[in-house]
């Protein structure tokens, strides 16, 4: 598995640049009689580099080698090709994986992507229909509680997000509460977990206050007088709203939609808990390549491909956003 | 309309406490069963202090949330205060630097901190969970220290610096004091996220070093007891308690 040659001089490099840092750092005292202000950021610095940039270096060096460790493109040809390396062995063994009727392309990979990306969209969608209303109220200068219901938003995020999830499950379950209820009433039972609809209300549930929090920010710090402005022209309260207090929540709606999205197409505990192995998201599938299959290096060019996906759609979103304003997380 | 607004609202918030409530409300049934009331009991919290798993999970997470919330906010305090007082290309580069980890997905840092950890021969355990969550809470506590240091007015650093301070006591004396706001605030929200972190840890952790979270995640398939529930009930109400004192302290200084 670990067959990464841990080349000897490596060590001494990380050794030497240390050596250099700390000299550097009392010459620095020495000379100046005191500390450049800008030295204070060299410790994160070196702590980034070490556990960010030299990390990423390493999923991009397993996704680029094979067994070996030498140059291939394979593990993504395996991620289009899912059956790759059952043909390349039937081939190696004298049979025509043709003739056998095994010649398809093993689509199971792409199909993940794909079903993850649509469950992030619907999540994220939906996830925006529900949240911006709420956002505009809260954010309403009639509505004297808008700051008290932030706090509402916030505080079910202290409880464990994965015991939020499995309370669902004790709802939706064949047996569970709202089953329960459907009964007494005189209706029969329904399915309601272990399908991409359970999924998709798990999502909503968890990220649907990383959509409201931008929203409202933005449209709490909006200047009322622009809307006033826009009422005295004549324009009537639905115009006003669309070209007026819409286009200028546009950041928090690009945040918002930044902040759903990412971690809604990569989740791997709501897919396994409510949809019980139904619904393979992709974020499963990664773990599960590394861990399961303990096969490190398509693992990491599925890792690698899930981030320049991510990479392209922010890009996209920058695009609404160019001034970045959409950052206001905290 | 405005009974409307009210009713819209109070049904999203219903959608957000239903599962809380009922996590609350197995954590006082007297059976096992999900679903069915089976009478009042508090025997759930009360075998709660008795197991020690649950107990070492709780120890695991809060000692871990706490020093890596403390650890994180002295590096990226520091880190803001560095990178402020840089020139415009370094600064550019540190501020991506800072946002690489920030469009990272949570599984993509938690796996290549495990190859990271593999590769260099570090047994995973507490230390290297440790060490993650610093990894993940300190651009966090740089990007909410970082505004409050643009707020600044630059030229009093400077007068205290004419007026024969130090460096370093104008350091405490004039930036400090200014950026306190953004620091508390980083360093709370270095809490939070290292208190809930799930994906992180299971990939940075052993099976015998586990927080509340992995626990929970290896329990998931065999059911979870409701003595879980009841833990995370009394934190539930600690957290809100904690909240209501702030608030209470905040409303009367001013």
């Amino acid at each position: 598995m670990n067959n990464l040659h841990v080349p000897e001089w490596s060590f001494w490099v990380m050794g030497l640049a240390l050596a250099a840092f700390v000299g550097m750092f009392i010459q620095m005292v020495r000379r100046n009689k005191g500390i450049r202000r800008s030295f204070y950021a060299w410790p994160y610095t070196l702590w980034m580099i070490i556990s960010t940039v030299v990390p990423l270096i390493l999923i991009a060096y397993y996704a680029l080698t094979d067994k070996s460790g030498s140059f291939t493109l394979e593990n993504f040809a395996n991620f289009w090709d899912s059956n790759r390396n059952m043909k390349t062995e039937l081939l190696a063994q004298g049979f025509n994986p043709e003739e056998l009727g095994l010649g398809a392309r093993g689509t199971v990979n792409v199909d993940t992507l794909a079903y993850s990306m649509w469950m992030a969209f619907l999540c994220t969608g939906i996830s925006l229909l529900l949240g911006y209303p709420a956002a505009l109220i809260m954010a309403d200068r009639e509505f004297r509680l808008g700051s008290t219901i932030v706090v509402l938003f916030i505080i079910p995020m202290w409880m464990n997000f994965l015991l939020r999830t499995i309370a669902w499950m004790s709802l939706l379950e064949d047996n569970g509460l709202i089953n329960t209820l459907l009964e007494s009433l005189g209706f029969g039972k329904a399915r309601l977990m272990y399908n991409s609809q359970a999924v998709l209300l798990g999502m909503v549930y968890n990220y649907l206050p990383f959509m409201v929090f931008p929203i409202y920010n933005s449209l709490s710090r909006q200047d009322a007088r622009l809307s006033e402005a826009a009422m005295d022209l004549g324009a009537n309260k639905w115009k006003t709203f669309w070209r007026v207090v819409f286009p200028i929540s546009m950041p928090g709606i690009v945040s918002g939609i930044t902040m759903v999205f990412m971690p809604s197409v990569t989740t791997f505990f709501i897919p396994r808990v409510l949809g019980g192995g139904n619904t393979e998201m992709f974020g499963d599938l990664i773990e599960r390549t590394f861990l399961t299959a303990d096969d490190w290096n398509v693992g990491s060019a599925l890792s690698l491909v899930m981030m320049v996906l991510i990479l392209l759609s922010l890009g996209l979103l920058r695009k609404v956003d160019p001034e970045g304003e959409g950052g206001s997380l905290i | 309309m405005k009974l409307l607004k009210r009713a819209y609202l109070s049904i999203i918030l219903l959608f957000l406490y239903v599962p809380i409530a009922v996590l609350i409300f197995q954590s006082f049934n007297a059976g096992v069963s999900r679903a069915k009331w089976e009478g009042f009991s508090l025997r759930w919290y009360a075998q709660l202090f008795q197991s020690p798993n649950i107990m070492q999970a709780l120890y695991v997470t809060v000692s871990i949330a706490l020093l890596a919330s403390m650890i994180s906010t002295v590096l990226g305090t520091m880190a803001a205060i560095g990178i402020h007082a840089m020139r415009k290309r370094p600064q550019s580069m540190m501020m991506t630097l800072t946002n690489i980890p920030m469009t990272m997905p949570d599984i993509v840092t938690g796996i290549s901190l495990m190859l990271l950890f593999i590769f260099s021969k570090v047994e995973r355990g507490y230390v290297t969970m440790l060490l993650a969550h610093v990894t993940f809470n300190t651009p966090y506590v740089v990007l909410s220290v970082m505004p409050k240091l643009k707020e600044m007015n630059t030229f009093s650093y400077e007068a205290a610096l004419d007026l024969g301070a130090t460096p370093g006591y104008a350091l405490r004396k004039v930036i400090l004091p200014a950026i306190r706001p953004g620091v508390i605030t980083g360093a709370i929200l270095a809490f939070t996220l290292s208190l809930d972190d799930f994906t992180i840890s299971y990939f940075t952790t052993s099976p015998l070093v586990q927080n509340l979270s992995t626990l929970i995640y290896s329990e998931a398939r065999k059911g979870i007891k409701p003595t879980m529930n009841a833990l995370s009930a009394l934190m539930f109400v600690a957290l809100l308690i904690l909240l209501l004192v702030v608030n209470r302290r905040t409303a009367e200084t001013k």
